[in-house]
């Protein structure tokens, strides 16, 4: 592992660039007209962009010993979160079910 | 002591690092206990029962400034953790306890817009949609209170014991959860709050 | 608030009462006349050993397994001969509740987390798990959930709205008595232990094997074990959530599941399974684990097929996420929601069936002696199997709707329950006994168990699925003459009495073997293959003298083939060990008091409370106690004492 210097980079692009990505994501929903399921589409991708780079540049999640088993588990984390969620909707509201 | 070891101090010993696995085993945890919260938010958000929308009561404005108060704390934490790092006890402490203040601002700033949403018409009692808000938010406050608590248990064991590989070890790993609930935050910011806006 | 206290106007229940005060007394007396609260407080209450912890989980589970058969024996007794009145509808409500939430979360989970306990650390080459005293409070807090949750019939009222408390029924409007707060708040609280527990084991086993134990070399009970923790850690948070909503549902006047404010009853359902499905995995992998080393040692052969086994347990793990929309299809959904997840249900049994065939061939042209554990899984694999097509008989959506909650499913998931945990814990028992307390259990005695158990189980429980194809539903508390299921429910009742007497026998052989056996049990009595067995029995604290070396599976076999299971006397340095901590017991404790004023709405009381449970976190903080050494003058001491040689 390489030594850290002493000036946080890593840290400040990670800050401007969740600054940037918080500030997109309200543009886009405020100040564009795109659908709305357009605008979900870019905001949600958006979100997945800053929660990666608060889990790489912040986390250090590939980091130390376990860094390969730390990736499996929150891979395996978020897809039981697809699940759950995805399923759930999915089973919750269509069918008979849709109200 | 072994600042200048290519390992950082906090995994220098065998316990330390499980103990660090075993966190992010427990974030993976967390991660599906808040999935399982935005799913009942998102079958539930319609359940309004006459009562007031998100986007009849949404103060976006102040979403925006915790959200800040938020993210700059995540990064100051960044910032402590890289003053640990550089075993300089005294940034790390000016660092962590602007975190601190951040997360306590945040804290005030929430509790304000849950008067709020009261003083609208919407609690936990008057529909689905309130329970399902208020859980969700609710339990993500609840976490960064108890983070709150816990920053301060540490820097007290921090001004005792200086930067050994115990309290770096806890220090990591207290650093891992304040970033983790600034994740969980993105989410709700996007999927509960810009959604509302949009709806 | 709606409700009595002490659960009055009734002669069995006033009973009960009186009995277990006086027999609380009584305990207390004998301890104190016996001056032992020192010696439990020190050796036991305070333990961060693994195994004394497992062997806690085991006591506590076989005396839930006791309190969840007399609530099966009521319910027989109460169904055996047509418009009996032995018990009322809301007892018979009651019954079928707590029999259902004891067996699963309080007998099954703690037998095999206490088996896994015991065995985890021993078989991997560790000298305990990963986190000592986050072990110590995974077990305190179930063991308070578990007496929090049977306090319930004499204090306040028992839960009566099925094991999986669906909604509306589970609701204040339909059930404004204290019950379910019970259910929601043991639960919670039991939830929280068995979490942590999921997260010790992964970290135990993943990084503290020994040296050379690749992950492909470890025992499959190991494995088994690591796959299940996986799945408590996935599937645990749900079950957290679901109740926390219930919880404000029932306490707090929130509308998750009401549907006049806009809420959603299948909200709860769809959640409960999401749990509760993987929970049966859970429970049931452990299980195949401990019937893949008894099937193996006593076949005197390798486990066959070692790595589709591992793949078909993970495969087994993935897909049991996937199949939770099965326990409702009858909720009228689109053909495409219950079709897939008919597809995935029925695919479940593909690596199901693939470890059948792996522990036939285990078996095949090996020198299968028939011991006590090696009977119970020779009757597992038929039992289950019968269980296992029954289930894809149920998988089918479009079938389901004539089987749903009617007594053939009842018949079904007991067929896969007492065969996959039942049966693999007794096996588990006799087979590991002697390594737990330095004796073995007595084989003849143990053979009344296993005929008895066996014959009364299938006796039990074959008629019911001929009743469920008749279309007799699920929890009813009678029935009329007219209906003809008389005689198939009377003989079930008979059954029972059968698996009864089997228990019985269990109870007498410990009894006898506890006080007549022979304490020289050998450090391996079955001449087995894996590392367990390479200690004393009873196990020494520090478990390994010195930490061996693996490098192949059945590690210890080899050793014992080669003569190379000798430890150097040069080898032997001290060795540190964690101290004991009052923390978790206290903290258990506090968790108690804390739930059993929510159970009750009481929430100033369970406030002040909480501040205990926050104290508890505090003090363990600032606990910088850092373990002790065992010199290595004393291991030496301790391992000549059993091996001779040194």
């Amino acid at each position: 592992m390489k030594k850290q210097s002493m000036f946080p980079l890593n840290h400040v692009l990670g800050f401007v660039l969740s600054i940037a990505l918080t500030v997109g994501a309200v543009f886009i929903v405020y100040q564009t007209d795109f659908s709305a399921s357009v605008k979900m589409n870019i905001i949600g991708t958006l979100a997945i962009f800053q929660a990666l780079i608060q889990l790489i540049m912040f986390m250090h999640i590939t980091e130390g010993k376990s860094g390969g088993i730390n990736i499996i588990n929150i891979a395996y984390a978020i897809f039981l979160a697809i699940v759950v969620v995805a399923g759930s909707i999915w089973v919750l509201t269509t069918g008979h079910a849709a109200m | 002591m072994a600042s200048q070891t290519s390992t950082p101090l906090e995994y220098s010993t065998h316990q330390n690092e499980m103990t660090i696995l075993g966190f992010w085993i427990f974030l993976g945890a967390e991660i599906v206990l808040f999935a399982t919260l935005f799913a009942g938010y998102f079958v539930l958000e319609n359940g309004v029962a006459d009562g007031p929308t998100l986007k009849d009561i949404l103060m976006m404005k102040d979403v925006l400034i915790e959200t800040f108060l938020l993210l700059t704390s995540s990064f100051t934490m960044g910032l402590a953790l890289h003053q640990m790092r550089q075993n300089n006890l005294k940034g790390m402490l000016i660092f962590t306890v602007i975190t601190l203040l951040l997360g306590a601002g945040f804290m005030y700033m929430e509790i304000n817009e849950f008067i709020h949403y009261v003083h609208e018409g919407v609690t936990m009692q008057t529909s689905a949609f309130g329970s399902a808000l208020f859980t969700l938010l609710g339990t993500h406050g609840v976490h960064v209170t108890l983070g709150i608590g816990w920053v301060i248990l540490l820097i007290i064991q921090l001004v005792r014991r200086g930067i050994t590989p115990v309290t770096s070890r806890k220090f990591f790993i207290v650093s891992l959860y304040w970033h983790f609930l600034d994740v969980i935050w993105i989410f709700i910011f996007t999927f509960v709050y810009l959604k509302g806006a949009l709806m | 608030m709606k409700y009595d206290f002490f659960v009055t106007g009734d002669p069995i229940i006033l009973m009960s009462q009186i009995g277990i005060g006086l027999t609380m007394i009584g305990l207390i007396a004998l301890i104190t006349y016996l001056k032992k609260w020192t010696y439990l407080w020190k050796e036991w209450f305070t333990t961060v050993d693994h195994k004394k912890i497992g062997i806690m989980y085991i006591i506590a589970g076989v005396l839930m397994f006791f309190r969840g058969g007399v609530d099966g024996l009521m319910m027989k007794a109460q169904t055996s001969r047509p418009g009996l009145e032995l018990l009322n509808a809301q007892h018979y409500d009651e019954i079928f509740t707590t029999h259902g939430i004891v067996m699963i979360l309080f007998m099954a989970m703690p037998m095999l987390i206490g088996i896994m306990n015991v065995l985890i650390p021993l078989q991997i080459g560790a000298r305990d798990v990963a986190f000592p005293k986050l072990n110590a409070l995974s077990f305190w807090s179930f063991f308070v959930a578990a007496l929090l949750f049977n306090i319930s019939f004499v204090i306040g009222g028992s839960p009566d709205a099925g094991w999986t408390s669906y909604f509306p029924l589970a609701g204040k409007e339909f059930s404004p008595d204290i019950g379910n707060n019970y259910y929601a708040i043991a639960l919670q609280i039991s939830g929280i232990g068995t979490l942590a527990t999921g997260i010790n084991f992964i970290v135990t086993i993943l990084k503290m094997r020994a040296p050379g134990m690749k992950l492909l070399k470890m025992p499959m009970f190991t494995w088994t074990s690591l796959v299940t923790s996986v799945l408590i850690v996935a599937a645990f948070p749900i079950l957290t959530i679901a109740l926390l909503m219930m919880t404000l549902d029932r306490m707090f006047g929130a509308h998750f599941f009401t549907v006049a404010a806009g809420g959603d009853p299948m909200l709860w359902l769809n959640l409960f399974w999401l749990w509760g499905h993987p929970e049966v995995y859970i429970v049931v992998l452990p299980a195949f684990g401990m019937f893949s080393e008894v099937i193996a040692t006593f076949s005197r052969k390798n486990l066959f097929g070692y790595v589709t086994m591992v793949v078909s347990i993970v495969a087994i793990a993935f897909l049991s996420m996937l199949v939770w929309v099965h326990h409702f299809y009858t909720m009228g959904n689109s053909a495409a929601v219950n079709s897939v997840f008919s597809i995935t249900t029925m695919m479940i049994a593909i690596p199901t069936g693939v470890k059948i065939f792996n522990w036939l061939f285990t078996m095949r042209k090996g020198k299968i002696q028939f011991s006590n554990a090696m009977l119970w899984s020779l009757a597992f694999i038929p039992c289950f199997t019968i269980g296992g097509v029954t289930g894809v008989m149920l998988a089918m959506a479009a079938a389901d709707y004539q089987y749903h909650n009617t007594m053939f499913l009842v018949a079904h998931f007991h067929y896969v329950l007492i065969p996959g945990v039942v049966f693999a814990v007794f096996a588990g028992l006799y087979y590991w006994w002697p390594k737990m307390f330095g004796f073995a259990l007595n084989e003849k005695i143990g053979k009344w168990h296993f005929w008895l158990f066996v014959i009364g189980f299938n006796l039990t429980f074959m008629p019911m699925f001929f009743v469920g194809l008749d279309g007799m539903s699920r929890r009813m508390y009678t029935y009329s003459e007219s209906t003809g299921w008389a005689p198939w429910l009377g003989f079930s009742a008979v059954g029972s009495l059968v698996m009864a007497a089997g228990f019985a026998a269990l109870v007498y052989n410990l009894y006898w073997s506890f006080r007549y056996a022979s304490r020289d049990v050998g450090s391996d009595p079955w001449d087995a293959r894996t590392l367990e067995w390479a200690t004393a029995s009873p196990v020494q604290e520090y478990n390994f003298a010195v930490i061996p070396e693996v490098t192949e599976l059945d590690q210890f076999w080899k050793d014992k083939k080669e003569g190379t299971n000798k430890i150097k006397k040069e080898d032997i340095k001290d060795i540190h060990m964690p101290s004991n901590s009052a923390v978790p017991i206290i903290m258990g404790v506090a968790f108690g008091i804390v739930g059993f004023f929510l159970v009750f709405e009481m929430f100033i009381l369970s406030a002040i409370f909480s501040v205990g449970i926050i104290a508890c976190l505090i003090a363990n903080s600032f606990d910088y106690d850092d373990g002790y050494h065992i010199p290595a003058k004393k291991v030496l001491e301790t391992e000549r004492k059993w091996r001779g040689d040194l």
